[in-house]
């Protein structure tokens, strides 16, 4: 156990935990956020995607003392109900989803890509997205919601 | 209000409610201790509390005029929430903002058994339940309103939580006023009138879904979430091996690892609690536990050939006398067999309850179809009497069937009765993979004799599908991985031999073509005009746990049928979409054809396409369509695919999509399930089996099995929506994913030529059919 200090959706914590726990244990469990998902637990899905030191992060099988002082964004930190991303908010505009559990990898993956290419087309964002899955296959409107998102941004 | 106006409607004087929210449930659970003298023994559960023959067991109308139902049917993912709420806001003449849906929390609200098979829509819609309940209680509103105002209820108006005189709207009282939160004490009226879908205000629109912030946000809770006081947290040891029992467990392997509370087993049944999950996960993974060898496994290169061998249980959908004879007589007889594997739900999370099981009661949290069910089988499990066990449905990942969502229900209880604390459990990824309820596979052997105009005459279907376990019902926790490992037998499987059809035609499983008049008993009730035919299919016994899976029976029916209507399309050089026409009569189902080759500008003309060379990439364009389980909806689809004839890889362009499903309750929604079906099946077209070698499934996460991922090229979906208003709604859930297979086969043959048989198109087995075509085809 050792202490491992987290700035969480803005929110400096620290939690005492084995620093071999994956993160995604220590947000869904001792920080009780409800974003990060467990899919897998094997980084193949991405239901769990965070977004930390500016990437889009695997949190189950991300060891958490491998983060100590990093800076981690989950879905919920992104947007509230309120006050949505605008990212988000294209999701809600195109009814973007159906059961919702692998938005965490859809969004954050979409987001920390489109920082970090801001230009990108449809085919460098499903490029991108291609280690991500959905189960309902809501693909068609979560691209087009991607896509809204990123010509509006620039 | 005055004292005595409720009296006079039937309302009762019993005011449990002063307030909507948490009072409304307690209302409701007001009659859990009502006597529960119905029940026969212990696990005959049937017969439920919460009386569906009564207003109130649907219905209320809070003091703050908001409105509380309650139905028997769940969101499982698709957005049935928003689409029932829209359904008793307008029934009962409420805004949509007004209403709140509980559902399938066994202490408060109706069984209405499982949610499946495309039948809430049908279920709650129709001349039934929630939406009969709903105007049930705006008539009672309205009697109440008449009484109040001393005005003709046939002079009165409801909308908006209010009534109101027709003629002078000052005159005018709102449902809170009326009712203020008392029971209405009224039997549900199969005759109270409903609105008539030209006066829909809220039902029938695009209205979002109520959800949708909370999980782009990330605060939506799913069943994952749910945290309750002491809870503790499970991890299972499943069997290494299909049919591997347990011989001893080594506590001692575990022993002094951080926050383990105990390890549990009953009979194969193993598991392991801890304090953290994290905890929990290390000490399953870590337990030495010895298992005796499995059963081993049907090689899976020659299962196919392997099922038909097998003993089975037969029936005849529909059997002609003349089968035989016609087929002898006709000009051509074309022949095929088409090949469905083994595929999984594969749920997007792994599946995850918790329980809590303590003083012989038991709560779970679970995301079960079958809330009900899986209340008798969790009592059944722990041994205690089904009264003393509340399933309170929580969502889980998108539920396309039986996943683990039933098993890990069961697995919770186990745990968190061992312990005597509340557990949450959630599968790994291997255990899910490798310990679900499968999707059947199917080997099918299809003739038709098609005369010298070629019409077709006759049509002969014979399929062997393996199956066992499936839902549990009321009363078989062995049909589950979990009760199966505690010591339950799943449902025996018996062969037996078929017997005649009798009593009317059924297409449940869409086992008869489309193209056949389905005459039983002398009467046709089929959708097409072949007056001989024959169905008849075989039932053995499969390696795995299997159960319905999105469009069960119905996908690989159908891919065997709207491929080979193709096939002799093809053989008599006759376009696809006319030649289905030509052999069909039930119009709702033509009309989808002709609406779906509209919308892709069909070009009539004969598969394959001869202008297409035999190298490099070819396009092609394919036609599928069905009536889905005969009624429950017709969808139709146009599919273009691009083959890369040197790779064997599909790129599936754009899809065409028609659907008739009756009265659209929310067409959004519909187009978000026709878009989500019709890429789902084109996953299960391309790329997803079951694999296993010679002891265990080795399909076990999603390297070995293959989702289409975000990253494929997405095609476009067009979807055109046939609102029909003067017919009962069908089911839209599973109409669109039935046809895929068919539609990117029959594609793939118009670009090439080659016929593919088998699923998944892999680039291999692509490469297999592009190799064996012939020449001249």
């Amino acid at each position: 156990m050792s202490a491992i200090d987290l700035t969480v959706n803005g929110r400096r914590q620290s939690v005492d935990v084995d620093p071999a726990t994956p993160l995604l244990y220590v947000l869904s469990d001792d920080l009780q956020l409800r974003g990060p998902k467990f899919g897998c637990g094997l980084g193949q899905c991405g239901a769990c995607t965070v977004i930390a030191r500016g990437r889009a992060v695997r949190s189950c099988v991300t060891p958490v003392g491998s983060m100590n002082g990093a800076e981690v964004t989950t879905l919920e930190g992104l947007g509230t109900p309120e006050h949505p991303h605008p990212l988000q908010q294209a999701f809600i505009d195109e009814q973007a989803a159906q059961c919702g559990f692998c938005l965490s990898g859809v969004i954050l993956t979409a987001k920390a890509f489109l920082d970090q290419h801001p230009k990108a087309g449809q085919g460098e964002i499903e490029q991108a997205l291609s280690g991500v899955l959905c189960r309902c296959f809501t693909h068609a409107r979560m691209i087009h919601a991607i896509v809204q998102y990123a010509e509006r941004a620039r | 209000m005055t004292s005595d106006a409720p009296a006079q409607a039937g309302l009762s004087r019993r005011d449990f409610l002063k307030t909507s929210g948490a009072l409304v449930v307690s209302f409701s659970a007001i009659s859990a201790l009502e006597p529960l003298g119905l029940a026969q023994g212990p696990f005959d559960t049937h017969a439920s509390h919460v009386d569906p023959a009564r207003l109130d067991s649907w219905i209320a109308v809070n003091a703050d005029g908001t409105v509380t139902a309650y139905t028997g049917k769940c969101d499982l993912g698709q957005g049935m929430l928003t689409a029932q709420m829209q359904l008793v806001a307008e029934e009962i003449a409420v805004p949509f903002e007004r209403v709140h849906l509980i559902q399938c929390d066994t202490e408060v609200c109706p069984d209405q058994g499982t949610t499946s098979g495309s039948q809430s829509t049908p279920t709650n819609f129709n001349s039934r339940n929630l939406a009969q309940a709903a105007a049930t209680a705006r008539e009672a509103l309205l009697a109440l309103a008449s009484t109040r105002l001393g005005i003709p209820a046939d002079q009165l108006t409801a909308a908006d939580g209010i009534v109101s005189a027709t003629a002078d709207g000052s005159k005018r009282v709102s449902y809170g006023d009326l009712v203020a939160g008392r029971k209405f004490d009224l039997p549900m009226d199969p005759r109270a009138k409903r609105k008539p879908a030209a006066d829909w205000r809220v039902l029938g629109k695009p209205v979002p879904r109520v959800d949708m912030p909370a999980m782009v946000t990330g605060q939506f809770e799913f069943v994952h979430n749910v945290r309750v006081p002491n809870m503790l947290h499970g991890a299972v040891v499943r069997p290494p091996e299909v049919g591997a029992t347990l011989v001893r467990v080594d506590e001692g392997s575990v022993a002094g690892m951080p926050g383990v509370v105990k390890v549990v087993v009953k009979k194969n049944f193993v598991g392991v609690v801890a304090e953290k999950p994290w905890q929990a996960r290390q000490a399953a993974a870590k337990l030495a536990a010895t298992w005796t060898p499995g059963i081993g496994l049907p090689d899976q290169r020659t299962y196919f050939d392997h099922i038909r061998a097998q003993p089975s249980r037969d029936a005849y959908v529909v059997k002609a006398a003349d089968v035989d004879e016609r087929l002898a007589k006709a000009a051509t007889v074309v022949k095929a067999t088409y090949l469905h594997p083994f595929q999984m739900h594969g749920a997007m999370g792994t599946s995850c309850a918790v329980a809590d099981v303590q003083g012989g009661k038991a709560t779970i949290w679970s995301p079960t179809q079958s809330a009900y069910p899986t209340r008798s089988g969790v009592a059944m499990l722990l041994g205690v009497p089904v009264d003393s066990v509340r399933v309170v449905f929580t969502r889980g990942a998108g539920c396309y069937g039986i996943n683990g969502a039933d098993t890990v229900s069961y697995d919770a209880a186990l745990l968190s009765q061992a312990v005597g604390k509340p557990v949450r459990v959630q599968l790994s990824r291997k255990d899910e993979h490798a310990w679900e309820n499968y999707g059947f596979p199917y080997v099918i052997d299809q003739r038709a004799g098609v005369d010298a105009d070629g019409t077709i005459v006759v049509w002969d279907y014979e399929a062997w599908f393996a199956s066992r376990g499936g839902r549990p019902g009321y009363d078989t926790p062995g049909n589950v991985i979990t009760g199966m490992l505690a010591g339950y037998a799943p449902v025996a499987f018996t062969p037996r031999g078929a017997a005649e059809p009798a009593g009317e035609f059924r297409n449940g499983s869409n086992a008869a073509p489309s193209y056949v008049s389905g005459r039983v008993a002398g009467r046709a009730g089929g959708a097409g005009t072949i007056a001989s035919e024959r169905v008849l299919t075989h039932t053995v016994d499969s390696p795995f746990f299997t159960g319905p899976l999105r469009s069960p029976s119905r996908l690989q029916n159908t891919f065997a049928h709207e491929s080979f209507i193709d096939e002799i399309a093809a053989h008599v050089k006759a376009d696809p979409v006319a030649y289905r026409l030509r052999h069909l009569r039930d119009p709702r189902l033509k009309e989808v054809i002709s609406a779906a080759a509209k919308a892709a500008h069909w070009e009539p003309r004969p598969s394959p396409d001869a202008r297409n060379a035999r190298t490099g990439v070819a396009a092609g364009r394919g036609m599928s369509a069905v009536a889905y389980e005969g009624t429950n909806g017709y969808v139709a689809m146009v599919a273009e695919v691009e083959v890369d004839q040197t790779t064997g890889a599909i790129a599936t362009k754009r899809l065409f999509l028609a659907q008739d499903c009756g009265p659209v309750s929310n067409p959004d929604g519909m187009k978000n399930q026709i878009e989500g079906g019709a890429l789902q099946g084109l996953s299960r077209a391309l790329g997803e089996e079951v694999t296993w070698d010679d002891r265990k499934v080795t399909s076990v996460d999603w390297r070995t099995y293959h989702s289409l991922s975000l990253g494929f090229a997405v095609p476009s979906v067009e979807s055109v929506l046939i609102n029909r208003t003067d017919v009962p709604a069908t089911g839209a859930g599973e109409t669109a994913i039935t046809i895929v297979a068919a539609a990117i086969g029959n594609a793939i043959f118009d670009a090439t030529g080659a016929r593919i048989r088998r699923v998944p198109f892999t680039p291999d087995h692509v490469k297999a059919a592009l190799a064996a075509r012939r020449a001249t085809v």
